[in-house]
Protein backbone atom coordinates (compact mmCIF):
# COMPACT_ATOMS: atom_id res chain seq x y z
CA UNK A 1 0.00 0.00 0.00
CA UNK A 2 1.28 3.40 -1.30
CA UNK A 3 -0.01 6.55 1.05
CA UNK A 4 0.68 9.72 0.14
CA UNK A 5 -0.26 12.81 2.99
CA UNK A 6 -0.73 16.75 2.54
CA UNK A 7 2.22 16.53 -0.10
CA UNK A 8 3.10 20.07 -1.35
CA UNK A 9 5.13 21.08 -3.83
CA UNK A 10 6.88 24.55 -5.49
CA UNK A 11 8.53 25.36 -8.39
CA UNK A 12 10.12 28.30 -7.92
CA UNK A 13 7.53 29.95 -6.08
CA UNK A 14 4.83 28.62 -7.92
CA UNK A 15 3.09 25.98 -5.85
CA UNK A 16 2.09 23.17 -7.96
CA UNK A 17 0.43 20.38 -5.26
CA UNK A 18 -1.38 22.05 -2.31
CA UNK A 19 -1.56 19.50 -0.02
CA UNK A 20 -2.88 16.32 -1.64
CA UNK A 21 -3.39 13.16 0.01
CA UNK A 22 -3.93 9.75 -1.88
CA UNK A 23 -3.89 6.17 -0.62
CA UNK A 24 -3.20 3.34 -2.82
CA UNK A 25 -4.59 -0.17 -1.94
CA UNK A 26 -3.31 -3.57 -3.25
CA UNK A 27 -4.15 -4.54 -6.26
CA UNK A 28 -6.36 -1.51 -6.91
CA UNK A 29 -5.85 0.99 -10.06
CA UNK A 30 -6.66 4.35 -9.68
CA UNK A 31 -6.65 6.63 -12.59
CA UNK A 32 -5.59 10.38 -11.84
CA UNK A 33 -7.59 13.23 -14.34
CA UNK A 34 -6.15 16.43 -14.12
CA UNK A 35 -5.43 19.37 -17.16
CA UNK A 36 -2.06 19.17 -18.85
CA UNK A 37 0.69 20.91 -16.21
CA UNK A 38 -1.92 20.58 -12.77
CA UNK A 39 1.03 18.29 -11.38
CA UNK A 40 0.52 14.86 -12.29
CA UNK A 41 3.36 13.78 -13.29
CA UNK A 42 5.07 15.60 -10.41
CA UNK A 43 3.27 14.04 -7.83
CA UNK A 44 4.13 10.43 -9.38
CA UNK A 45 8.00 11.27 -9.02
CA UNK A 46 7.72 12.60 -5.37
CA UNK A 47 6.34 9.15 -4.94
CA UNK A 48 9.24 7.69 -6.16
CA UNK A 49 11.84 10.67 -4.86
CA UNK A 50 12.80 11.63 -7.98
CA UNK A 51 11.25 14.94 -7.06
CA UNK A 52 11.55 15.87 -3.18
CA UNK A 53 8.62 17.33 -1.83
CA UNK A 54 8.50 20.56 0.33
CA UNK A 55 5.92 19.14 2.66
CA UNK A 56 4.17 16.40 3.24
CA UNK A 57 5.19 12.47 3.37
CA UNK A 58 5.39 9.23 1.11
CA UNK A 59 4.59 6.07 3.19
CA UNK A 60 5.28 3.25 0.72
CA UNK A 61 4.40 -0.16 2.48
CA UNK A 62 4.61 1.61 5.58
CA UNK A 63 8.15 2.78 5.18
CA UNK A 64 7.93 6.49 5.72
CA UNK A 65 10.69 7.83 3.05
CA UNK A 66 9.93 11.71 3.96
CA UNK A 67 13.95 11.48 5.30
CA UNK A 68 15.02 9.19 3.05
CA UNK A 69 18.67 9.52 1.33
CA UNK A 70 18.89 8.22 -2.51
CA UNK A 71 20.25 5.05 -1.75
CA UNK A 72 18.01 4.09 0.74
CA UNK A 73 15.25 4.62 -1.97
CA UNK A 74 16.96 1.73 -3.67
CA UNK A 75 14.99 -1.21 -2.53
CA UNK A 76 11.95 0.52 -2.44
CA UNK A 77 12.26 1.56 -6.07
CA UNK A 78 12.72 -1.83 -7.07
CA UNK A 79 9.20 -2.68 -5.91
CA UNK A 80 7.72 0.35 -8.44
CA UNK A 81 8.00 0.22 -11.75
CA UNK A 82 7.33 3.97 -13.60
CA UNK A 83 6.25 4.17 -17.41
CA UNK A 84 7.63 8.23 -18.04
CA UNK A 85 5.29 9.91 -20.19
CA UNK A 86 8.41 10.41 -22.44
CA UNK A 87 9.80 6.73 -22.63
CA UNK A 88 12.77 7.49 -21.36
CA UNK A 89 14.70 4.72 -22.94
CA UNK A 90 18.34 4.91 -22.46
CA UNK A 91 18.91 6.00 -26.35
CA UNK A 92 22.71 4.45 -25.93
CA UNK A 93 21.75 0.91 -25.44
CA UNK A 94 19.48 -1.63 -27.76
CA UNK A 95 15.72 -2.24 -27.21
CA UNK A 96 17.10 -5.75 -25.40
CA UNK A 97 19.70 -3.95 -23.03
CA UNK A 98 16.79 -1.24 -21.77
CA UNK A 99 14.25 -4.14 -21.45
CA UNK A 100 17.18 -6.21 -19.29
CA UNK A 101 18.17 -3.50 -17.31
CA UNK A 102 17.01 -4.27 -14.63
CA UNK A 103 17.32 -8.33 -14.83
CA UNK A 104 21.11 -7.59 -15.05
CA UNK A 105 21.47 -5.03 -12.96
CA UNK A 106 19.38 -6.40 -9.41
CA UNK A 107 18.97 -10.03 -10.52
CA UNK A 108 21.68 -12.66 -10.92
CA UNK A 109 19.67 -14.38 -13.68
CA UNK A 110 21.74 -16.27 -16.14
CA UNK A 111 21.95 -14.37 -19.84
CA UNK A 112 20.02 -17.25 -20.99
CA UNK A 113 16.91 -16.45 -18.90
CA UNK A 114 17.67 -12.97 -19.46
CA UNK A 115 17.28 -13.48 -22.94
CA UNK A 116 13.21 -15.62 -22.66
CA UNK A 117 12.35 -12.95 -19.83
CA UNK A 118 13.20 -10.17 -22.33
CA UNK A 119 11.73 -11.89 -25.10
CA UNK A 120 7.91 -12.81 -23.36
CA UNK A 121 8.10 -8.75 -21.93
CA UNK A 122 8.59 -7.85 -25.48
CA UNK A 123 5.84 -9.84 -26.57
CA UNK A 124 3.31 -8.77 -24.11
CA UNK A 125 3.79 -5.33 -25.58
CA UNK A 126 3.37 -7.24 -29.13
CA UNK A 127 6.79 -6.09 -30.14
CA UNK A 128 8.78 -9.84 -30.19
CA UNK A 129 11.70 -9.66 -32.56
CA UNK A 130 12.83 -6.19 -31.97
CA UNK A 131 15.82 -6.69 -29.65
CA UNK A 132 18.65 -5.47 -31.78
CA UNK A 133 16.95 -2.04 -32.85
CA UNK A 134 18.47 1.38 -31.12
CA UNK A 135 15.39 3.68 -29.40
CA UNK A 136 16.20 6.00 -32.39
CA UNK A 137 14.68 3.76 -34.53
CA UNK A 138 11.69 3.21 -32.96
CA UNK A 139 7.91 5.03 -33.40
CA UNK A 140 6.76 6.98 -30.22
CA UNK A 141 4.08 3.99 -29.65
CA UNK A 142 6.57 1.48 -30.01
CA UNK A 143 9.07 3.74 -27.69
CA UNK A 144 5.87 4.05 -24.97
CA UNK A 145 5.96 0.08 -25.42
CA UNK A 146 9.73 -0.73 -24.91
CA UNK A 147 9.42 1.13 -21.51
CA UNK A 148 6.78 -0.27 -20.90
CA UNK A 149 8.17 -3.80 -21.14
CA UNK A 150 11.24 -2.38 -19.12
CA UNK A 151 9.17 -0.88 -16.46
CA UNK A 152 7.40 -4.39 -15.64
CA UNK A 153 10.57 -6.68 -16.72
CA UNK A 154 11.73 -7.71 -12.98
CA UNK A 155 7.96 -7.65 -11.74
CA UNK A 156 7.21 -4.67 -9.60
CA UNK A 157 4.47 -4.93 -7.25
CA UNK A 158 3.16 -1.24 -7.96
CA UNK A 159 3.39 0.11 -11.62
CA UNK A 160 2.73 3.78 -11.93
CA UNK A 161 1.58 4.84 -16.21
CA UNK A 162 2.26 7.88 -17.17
CA UNK A 163 -0.04 8.97 -19.67
CA UNK A 164 0.39 4.95 -21.28
CA UNK A 165 -1.62 5.27 -24.48
CA UNK A 166 -1.04 8.83 -25.50
CA UNK A 167 -0.20 8.66 -28.77
CA UNK A 168 -0.71 5.02 -29.65
CA UNK A 169 -3.37 3.88 -31.95
CA UNK A 170 -6.72 2.80 -30.78
CA UNK A 171 -5.82 -0.81 -31.14
CA UNK A 172 -2.95 -0.52 -29.22
CA UNK A 173 -4.33 1.42 -26.72
CA UNK A 174 -6.77 -0.96 -26.04
CA UNK A 175 -3.80 -3.57 -26.13
CA UNK A 176 -2.25 -1.64 -23.25
CA UNK A 177 -5.32 -1.37 -21.37
CA UNK A 178 -6.39 -5.27 -21.21
CA UNK A 179 -2.02 -4.98 -20.05
CA UNK A 180 -2.61 -2.52 -17.04
CA UNK A 181 -6.04 -5.07 -16.21
CA UNK A 182 -4.14 -8.29 -16.83
CA UNK A 183 -1.00 -7.40 -14.61
CA UNK A 184 -3.63 -5.91 -11.93
CA UNK A 185 -5.58 -9.52 -11.81
CA UNK A 186 -2.41 -12.20 -12.92
CA UNK A 187 0.50 -10.29 -10.35
CA UNK A 188 -2.06 -8.35 -8.05
CA UNK A 189 -0.28 -5.10 -9.35
CA UNK A 190 -1.68 -1.96 -7.78
CA UNK A 191 -1.40 0.83 -10.74
CA UNK A 192 -1.90 4.69 -10.88
CA UNK A 193 -2.79 5.82 -14.12
CA UNK A 194 -2.39 9.00 -15.65
CA UNK A 195 -4.02 9.58 -18.70
CA UNK A 196 -6.23 12.44 -20.42
CA UNK A 197 -8.30 9.46 -22.34
CA UNK A 198 -11.51 9.27 -20.37
CA UNK A 199 -12.21 5.98 -22.42
CA UNK A 200 -9.40 4.42 -21.47
CA UNK A 201 -9.70 5.74 -17.83
CA UNK A 202 -12.96 3.89 -18.00
CA UNK A 203 -11.63 0.44 -18.96
CA UNK A 204 -8.75 0.48 -16.30
CA UNK A 205 -9.78 2.10 -13.27
CA UNK A 206 -11.03 0.79 -9.68
CA UNK A 207 -10.90 4.44 -9.10
CA UNK A 208 -10.45 8.23 -10.26
CA UNK A 209 -9.11 11.00 -8.49
CA UNK A 210 -9.41 14.23 -10.14
CA UNK A 211 -6.73 16.87 -9.61
CA UNK A 212 -7.38 20.58 -9.93
CA UNK A 213 -5.36 23.60 -8.75
CA UNK A 214 -2.97 21.79 -6.84
CA UNK A 215 -5.76 19.86 -4.99
CA UNK A 216 -8.09 16.98 -5.10
CA UNK A 217 -11.27 18.00 -6.66
CA UNK A 218 -12.97 14.78 -6.05
CA UNK A 219 -11.90 10.92 -5.71
CA UNK A 220 -14.90 8.36 -6.30
CA UNK A 221 -15.48 4.89 -8.29
CA UNK A 222 -16.50 5.13 -11.96
CA UNK A 223 -20.13 5.88 -12.05
CA UNK A 224 -19.31 8.64 -9.23
CA UNK A 225 -17.21 10.62 -11.51
CA UNK A 226 -20.31 9.92 -14.20
CA UNK A 227 -22.79 11.41 -11.84
CA UNK A 228 -20.80 13.91 -10.41
CA UNK A 229 -22.38 17.74 -10.97
CA UNK A 230 -19.06 19.31 -10.58
CA UNK A 231 -18.68 21.41 -13.81
CA UNK A 232 -15.10 20.68 -13.93
CA UNK A 233 -15.32 16.90 -14.28
CA UNK A 234 -18.41 16.92 -15.99
CA UNK A 235 -16.02 19.28 -18.89
CA UNK A 236 -13.39 17.08 -18.30
CA UNK A 237 -15.62 13.18 -19.36
CA UNK A 238 -17.04 15.35 -22.41
CA UNK A 239 -13.63 16.82 -23.20
CA UNK A 240 -15.47 19.60 -23.59
CA UNK A 241 -14.18 22.98 -22.47
CA UNK A 242 -12.28 23.17 -19.18
CA UNK A 243 -13.47 25.91 -16.49
CA UNK A 244 -11.20 28.82 -16.00
CA UNK A 245 -8.32 29.73 -13.43
CA UNK A 246 -5.96 26.53 -13.90
CA UNK A 247 -2.45 26.72 -14.57
CA UNK B 1 23.24 47.36 -8.19
CA UNK B 2 24.16 46.61 -5.00
CA UNK B 3 21.46 44.11 -5.04
CA UNK B 4 22.36 42.52 -7.95
CA UNK B 5 25.86 41.79 -7.11
CA UNK B 6 24.73 40.35 -3.60
CA UNK B 7 22.52 37.97 -5.49
CA UNK B 8 25.44 37.28 -8.11
CA UNK B 9 27.41 36.20 -4.94
CA UNK B 10 24.72 33.87 -3.33
CA UNK B 11 23.77 32.33 -5.69
CA UNK B 12 27.55 31.61 -6.49
CA UNK B 13 28.21 30.39 -3.36
CA UNK B 14 25.16 27.99 -3.26
CA UNK B 15 26.30 26.72 -6.48
CA UNK B 16 30.23 25.88 -5.07
CA UNK B 17 28.23 25.04 -1.66
CA UNK B 18 26.17 22.23 -4.11
CA UNK B 19 29.55 21.36 -6.05
CA UNK B 20 30.75 20.58 -2.82
CA UNK B 21 27.81 18.60 -1.51
CA UNK B 22 28.28 16.34 -5.08
CA UNK B 23 31.87 16.00 -4.28
CA UNK B 24 31.32 14.64 -1.00
CA UNK B 25 28.61 12.29 -2.25
CA UNK B 26 30.72 10.89 -5.20
CA UNK B 27 33.38 10.27 -2.41
CA UNK B 28 30.97 8.53 -0.13
CA UNK B 29 30.80 5.76 -3.22
CA UNK B 30 34.67 5.60 -3.86
CA UNK B 31 34.80 3.01 -1.08
CA UNK B 32 31.60 0.80 -1.52
CA UNK B 33 30.84 -1.37 -4.43
CA UNK B 34 29.46 -1.87 -7.27
CA UNK B 35 31.92 -0.09 -9.47
CA UNK B 36 31.00 -1.60 -12.50
CA UNK B 37 34.65 -2.37 -13.97
CA UNK B 38 33.01 -3.07 -17.69
CA UNK B 39 31.99 0.53 -18.24
CA UNK B 40 34.85 1.93 -16.59
CA UNK B 41 36.96 0.13 -19.23
CA UNK B 42 34.52 1.52 -21.71
CA UNK B 43 34.96 4.83 -20.60
CA UNK B 44 38.62 4.49 -20.66
CA UNK B 45 38.20 3.85 -24.34
CA UNK B 46 36.40 6.48 -24.96
CA UNK B 47 38.24 8.87 -22.89
CA UNK B 48 41.65 7.81 -23.23
CA UNK B 49 42.41 5.98 -26.34
CA UNK B 50 39.50 8.72 -29.05
CA UNK B 51 42.15 11.75 -27.04
CA UNK B 52 45.37 9.96 -28.32
CA UNK B 53 45.92 11.42 -31.84
CA UNK B 54 44.84 14.94 -30.75
CA UNK B 55 46.97 14.32 -27.32
CA UNK B 56 50.16 13.72 -29.82
CA UNK B 57 49.11 16.86 -31.24
CA UNK B 58 49.69 19.05 -28.82
CA UNK B 59 52.48 17.43 -27.36
CA UNK B 60 54.78 17.50 -30.27
CA UNK B 61 53.90 20.83 -31.21
CA UNK B 62 54.54 22.00 -27.95
CA UNK B 63 58.19 20.70 -27.56
CA UNK B 64 59.11 21.63 -30.87
CA UNK B 65 57.84 25.44 -30.71
CA UNK B 66 59.36 25.16 -27.07
CA UNK B 67 62.90 23.78 -28.20
CA UNK B 68 62.87 26.84 -31.31
CA UNK B 69 61.88 29.38 -28.68
CA UNK B 70 64.43 28.50 -26.06
CA UNK B 71 66.96 27.43 -28.70
CA UNK B 72 66.79 30.91 -29.97
CA UNK B 73 66.97 32.64 -26.99
CA UNK B 74 70.10 30.24 -25.85
CA UNK B 75 72.45 30.89 -28.48
CA UNK B 76 72.76 34.39 -27.57
CA UNK B 77 74.31 33.04 -24.53
CA UNK B 78 75.87 30.22 -26.44
CA UNK B 79 74.06 27.96 -24.33
CA UNK B 80 72.00 26.09 -26.61
CA UNK B 81 73.43 22.63 -25.33
CA UNK B 82 70.70 23.04 -22.49
CA UNK B 83 68.43 23.00 -24.89
CA UNK B 84 67.25 19.58 -24.43
CA UNK B 85 66.79 19.59 -20.31
CA UNK B 86 65.03 23.06 -20.30
CA UNK B 87 62.65 21.76 -22.81
CA UNK B 88 62.35 18.43 -20.96
CA UNK B 89 61.64 19.76 -17.66
CA UNK B 90 58.97 22.28 -18.85
CA UNK B 91 57.29 19.87 -20.62
CA UNK B 92 56.82 17.53 -17.67
CA UNK B 93 56.70 19.81 -14.86
CA UNK B 94 54.27 22.25 -16.07
CA UNK B 95 53.00 22.57 -19.92
CA UNK B 96 52.31 18.61 -20.70
CA UNK B 97 50.22 18.71 -17.77
CA UNK B 98 48.50 21.84 -18.30
CA UNK B 99 48.16 22.00 -21.98
CA UNK B 100 46.86 18.77 -22.14
CA UNK B 101 44.34 19.03 -19.42
CA UNK B 102 42.87 22.11 -21.34
CA UNK B 103 42.22 19.64 -24.25
CA UNK B 104 41.07 16.88 -22.13
CA UNK B 105 38.42 20.17 -20.60
CA UNK B 106 37.46 20.51 -24.22
CA UNK B 107 37.03 17.31 -25.77
CA UNK B 108 36.25 14.71 -22.98
CA UNK B 109 34.85 17.31 -20.26
CA UNK B 110 32.58 18.81 -22.93
CA UNK B 111 31.26 15.24 -24.03
CA UNK B 112 30.30 14.11 -21.04
CA UNK B 113 28.53 16.97 -20.05
CA UNK B 114 26.65 17.10 -23.04
CA UNK B 115 25.95 13.76 -22.79
CA UNK B 116 24.48 13.59 -19.49
CA UNK B 117 22.78 16.69 -20.00
CA UNK B 118 20.77 14.97 -23.10
CA UNK B 119 20.31 12.20 -20.02
CA UNK B 120 18.98 14.58 -18.06
CA UNK B 121 16.80 16.19 -20.39
CA UNK B 122 14.88 13.57 -21.84
CA UNK B 123 14.80 11.61 -18.04
CA UNK B 124 16.75 9.22 -18.43
CA UNK B 125 18.59 10.08 -15.15
CA UNK B 126 15.11 9.83 -13.41
CA UNK B 127 14.87 6.94 -15.46
CA UNK B 128 18.29 5.47 -14.49
CA UNK B 129 17.09 6.16 -10.79
CA UNK B 130 13.33 4.61 -10.86
CA UNK B 131 14.93 1.35 -12.40
CA UNK B 132 16.87 1.34 -9.04
CA UNK B 133 20.54 2.10 -10.22
CA UNK B 134 22.51 4.68 -8.73
CA UNK B 135 23.30 7.68 -12.03
CA UNK B 136 26.13 8.50 -9.34
CA UNK B 137 27.80 5.15 -9.41
CA UNK B 138 26.70 4.09 -13.09
CA UNK B 139 27.69 7.43 -14.44
CA UNK B 140 29.80 9.65 -12.30
CA UNK B 141 32.01 7.09 -10.57
CA UNK B 142 33.00 5.01 -14.14
CA UNK B 143 33.87 8.39 -16.11
CA UNK B 144 35.53 9.48 -12.66
CA UNK B 145 37.88 6.87 -12.27
CA UNK B 146 38.77 6.53 -15.77
CA UNK B 147 39.45 10.35 -15.78
CA UNK B 148 41.72 10.18 -13.29
CA UNK B 149 43.57 7.01 -14.65
CA UNK B 150 44.02 8.23 -18.14
CA UNK B 151 44.66 11.86 -17.99
CA UNK B 152 48.27 11.06 -16.48
CA UNK B 153 48.66 8.33 -19.01
CA UNK B 154 47.44 11.04 -22.23
CA UNK B 155 49.73 13.51 -20.17
CA UNK B 156 53.00 10.69 -20.43
CA UNK B 157 52.46 10.25 -23.83
CA UNK B 158 52.03 14.10 -24.27
CA UNK B 159 55.20 14.63 -22.58
CA UNK B 160 57.24 11.99 -24.43
CA UNK B 161 56.01 13.13 -27.60
CA UNK B 162 56.73 16.97 -27.11
CA UNK B 163 60.69 15.63 -25.85
CA UNK B 164 61.03 14.36 -29.22
CA UNK B 165 59.37 17.32 -31.05
CA UNK B 166 62.11 19.17 -29.38
CA UNK B 167 64.74 16.72 -30.34
CA UNK B 168 63.88 17.38 -34.16
CA UNK B 169 64.38 21.18 -33.60
CA UNK B 170 67.42 20.38 -31.55
CA UNK B 171 68.94 18.13 -34.43
CA UNK B 172 67.60 19.71 -37.53
CA UNK B 173 68.34 23.32 -36.35
CA UNK B 174 70.33 23.80 -33.58
CA UNK B 175 73.11 21.11 -34.51
CA UNK B 176 72.83 19.01 -31.77
CA UNK B 177 73.19 15.04 -32.10
CA UNK B 178 70.48 13.03 -30.85
CA UNK B 179 72.51 11.03 -28.28
CA UNK B 180 73.72 14.59 -27.17
CA UNK B 181 69.64 15.82 -26.43
CA UNK B 182 69.00 12.63 -24.87
CA UNK B 183 71.49 12.75 -22.48
CA UNK B 184 70.83 16.64 -21.45
CA UNK B 185 67.53 15.20 -21.42
CA UNK B 186 67.98 12.34 -19.19
CA UNK B 187 70.47 14.57 -16.85
CA UNK B 188 67.71 17.69 -15.95
CA UNK B 189 64.57 15.43 -15.60
CA UNK B 190 64.98 14.39 -11.53
CA UNK B 191 62.33 12.24 -9.65
CA UNK B 192 60.66 15.14 -8.15
CA UNK B 193 59.55 16.56 -11.92
CA UNK B 194 58.63 13.50 -12.72
CA UNK B 195 55.97 13.19 -9.10
CA UNK B 196 54.97 16.49 -10.22
CA UNK B 197 53.54 15.76 -13.42
CA UNK B 198 51.79 13.01 -12.69
CA UNK B 199 50.27 14.71 -9.62
CA UNK B 200 49.05 17.51 -11.48
CA UNK B 201 47.11 15.14 -14.29
CA UNK B 202 45.89 13.12 -11.39
CA UNK B 203 44.25 16.22 -9.57
CA UNK B 204 43.16 17.65 -13.37
CA UNK B 205 41.17 14.70 -13.98
CA UNK B 206 39.91 13.98 -11.21
CA UNK B 207 38.42 18.00 -11.33
CA UNK B 208 37.68 18.02 -15.37
CA UNK B 209 35.25 15.17 -14.60
CA UNK B 210 33.33 15.87 -11.64
CA UNK B 211 32.80 19.14 -13.09
CA UNK B 212 32.09 18.04 -16.08
CA UNK B 213 29.93 15.39 -14.91
CA UNK B 214 28.52 17.84 -11.67
CA UNK B 215 27.21 20.68 -14.88
CA UNK B 216 25.66 16.94 -16.98
CA UNK B 217 23.32 16.18 -14.12
CA UNK B 218 21.82 19.72 -13.39
CA UNK B 219 21.39 20.77 -16.84
CA UNK B 220 17.78 22.45 -16.61
CA UNK B 221 15.85 23.83 -20.10
CA UNK B 222 15.96 21.46 -22.62
CA UNK B 223 18.64 21.32 -25.58
CA UNK B 224 19.53 25.73 -24.77
CA UNK B 225 20.62 24.12 -21.15
CA UNK B 226 22.81 21.47 -22.60
CA UNK B 227 24.91 23.80 -24.78
CA UNK B 228 25.10 26.30 -21.57
CA UNK B 229 26.20 22.93 -19.45
CA UNK B 230 28.89 22.34 -21.77
CA UNK B 231 29.87 26.40 -22.04
CA UNK B 232 29.97 25.85 -18.46
CA UNK B 233 32.26 23.35 -18.18
CA UNK B 234 34.87 24.34 -20.34
CA UNK B 235 35.16 27.64 -18.86
CA UNK B 236 35.16 26.32 -15.16
CA UNK B 237 37.53 23.73 -15.33
CA UNK B 238 39.90 25.77 -17.64
CA UNK B 239 39.94 28.34 -14.99
CA UNK B 240 40.26 25.47 -11.89
CA UNK B 241 43.18 23.85 -14.20
CA UNK B 242 45.30 27.02 -13.67
CA UNK B 243 44.08 27.41 -10.02
CA UNK B 244 44.84 24.16 -8.90
CA UNK B 245 48.12 24.45 -11.17
CA UNK B 246 49.27 27.50 -8.72
CA UNK B 247 47.83 25.80 -5.80
CA UNK B 248 50.08 22.27 -6.39
CA UNK B 249 53.12 24.02 -8.01
CA UNK B 250 53.30 26.03 -4.60
CA UNK B 251 52.65 23.77 -2.45
CA UNK B 252 55.51 21.07 -3.83
CA UNK B 253 57.42 24.19 -3.84
CA UNK B 254 57.01 24.45 0.04
CA UNK B 255 57.80 21.23 0.63
CA UNK B 256 60.54 21.01 -1.72
CA UNK B 257 59.14 19.02 -4.26
N1 LIG C 1 11.70 19.92 -12.60
C1 LIG C 1 10.85 20.95 -12.68
N2 LIG C 1 11.31 22.21 -12.48
C2 LIG C 1 10.48 23.26 -12.52
N3 LIG C 1 9.17 23.17 -12.77
C3 LIG C 1 8.64 21.96 -12.97
C4 LIG C 1 9.46 20.78 -12.94
N4 LIG C 1 8.67 19.71 -13.17
C5 LIG C 1 7.44 20.20 -13.35
N5 LIG C 1 7.40 21.54 -13.22
C6 LIG C 1 6.20 22.38 -13.33
O1 LIG C 1 5.19 21.79 -12.57
C7 LIG C 1 3.95 21.87 -13.23
C8 LIG C 1 3.32 20.50 -13.29
O2 LIG C 1 4.06 19.70 -14.19
P1 LIG C 1 3.65 18.20 -14.52
O3 LIG C 1 4.67 17.70 -15.47
O4 LIG C 1 3.45 17.45 -13.27
O5 LIG C 1 2.28 18.39 -15.26
P2 LIG C 1 1.27 17.23 -15.73
O6 LIG C 1 0.08 17.32 -14.87
O7 LIG C 1 1.99 15.94 -15.77
O8 LIG C 1 0.93 17.72 -17.18
P3 LIG C 1 0.76 16.87 -18.53
O9 LIG C 1 -0.58 16.27 -18.49
O10 LIG C 1 0.89 17.88 -19.60
O11 LIG C 1 1.87 15.87 -18.54
C9 LIG C 1 4.21 22.50 -14.57
O12 LIG C 1 3.78 23.84 -14.49
C10 LIG C 1 5.68 22.45 -14.74
O13 LIG C 1 6.14 23.62 -15.37
MG1 LIG D 1 2.73 14.77 -17.16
Amino acid sequence: MIDIKDIEKSFEGKQVLKGVSLSLQDGETIVILGRSGCGKSVLLKIILRLLVQDRGAVIIDGIDTSRFREEQMMPLRKRIGMLFQGAALFDSLNVMENVAYSLREHTKMPEAEVRDKVAECLEFVELSGTEALMPSELSGGMKKRVALARAMAIGPSYMFYDEPTTGLDPLTSRKINQLIRKLQAERRVSSIVVTHEIANAFQVADRFVVIKDGEILLTGSASEVRGSKLKFVQDFIKGGVIGHGEQ
Amino acid sequence: MNGYLINRARAFSSEVYRFFAFQWEVARRLFRPPYYPKAVWEQMDRIGVDSLSIVVMVGFFTGFVLAFQIGYAMMRFGAKLYVGGIVAVSLVRELGPVLIAMVFAGRVGAGITAELGAMQVSEQIDAMKALATDPLRKLVMTRFLASVLMLPVLVVIGDLIGILGGMLVGVLNLGLTVSFYKSSVVNSLVLNDLFSGLLKPLVFGAMISLVACYFGLNTKGGTRGVGEAVTRTVVVSSVLIFLLDALITKLLFLIGI
